[in-house]
């Protein structure tokens, strides 16, 4: 799925890495656990958190994920953004619930991990 | 080659800073891009931990042609039971820290799980020491 559609089936807004939105991702990850993110060992994934702070991103960065999205419109500060920014990810921010988001894109086709 | 840093307990907004450091210069080693990421989320892993459980901390990271060595030490509390800290889901994480992400009780079992050699050694009021070890391939 790309970036462009994730961002329409979301009704998201695309607040860092725009130029990315054509990429593709083939699956997600849905926790708000710093520790259960860096047990993926995977990359090409997006990670759903409702977790907004610098410690997100870093563990993302950590854990190679490049594609964060935000649920239920949590504040992503410029210090997030910035630190996005130097690693190149992608950070996506919506309205919805975690379980709603989940529920959109599995059933648009985006695969889970386990 | 030896890098040194510094850890300060408590200090959420700069965890992170010595990983994140040590993933560019493994980069530029060319590494396999797995072994980085064992790497790398390992010390961030034990970086956290000083943050969230110690008072300060250092962290020595010697990269050999076959190795990666690191070694973080800290003063703090320490910890009693090594075999109870090592099990999954065990946590003594406050509140604030939870908040912030963290105190699932995975971080030391993920550092296992992620190195070749994992030591832990503490001292009950004084501090800790964790040695972890991942080996290059060629
Ligand atoms: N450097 C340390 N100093 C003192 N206690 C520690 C230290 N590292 C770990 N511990 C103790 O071991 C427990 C388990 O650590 P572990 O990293 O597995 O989980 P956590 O840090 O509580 O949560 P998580 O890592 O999932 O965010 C901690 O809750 C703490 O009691
Ligand atoms: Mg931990």
């Amino acid at each position: 799925m790309t970036i462009q559609e994730i961002l329409m089936r979301t009704e998201g807004e695309i607040r860092c890495g725009e130029h990315r939105k054509d990429e593709t991702v083939g699956r997600a990850f849905c926790s708000d656990l710093m520790s259960d993110v860096l047990t993926l060992g995977c990359q090409d994934v997006l990670l759903v958190t409702g977790l907004a702070n610098v410690q997100a991103i870093r563990t993302a960065e950590m854990a190679d994920i490049s594609y964060i999205l935000f649920v239920r419109n949590k504040n992503i500060t410029d210090e997030m953004v910035q630190l996005a920014r130097e690693n190149n990810m992608v950070l996506i921010q919506c309205k919805s619930s975690m379980f709603k988001v989940a529920g959109e894109l599995f059933t648009a086709g985006l695969q889970p991990i386990y | 080659m030896n890098f040194s840093y510094d850890i300060a307990g408590g200090d959420f907004v700069n965890a992170g800073q010595a990983s994140s450091a040590l993933k560019k210069i493994l980069k530029s080693l060319n590494l396999d891009s797995s072994l980085i990421r064992r790497t790398v989320v390992s010390l961030y892993e034990a970086e956290v931990n000083v943050v969230a459980h110690a008072w300060s901390g250092n962290i020595q990271v010697n990269i050999q042609p076959d190795q990666i060595c690191i070694v973080v030490s800290d003063k703090g509390p320490g910890i009693n039971d090594i075999n109870l800290a090592m099990q999954k889901g065990y946590s003594t994480a406050s509140p604030e820290v939870r908040e912030m992400g963290f105190g699932a009780g995975m971080g030391l079992p993920n550092i296992k799980d992620n190195s070749d050699v994992m030591e832990l050694r503490s001292t009950p009021g004084e501090g800790t020491e964790l040695k972890i070890v991942n080996k290059i391939l060629s």
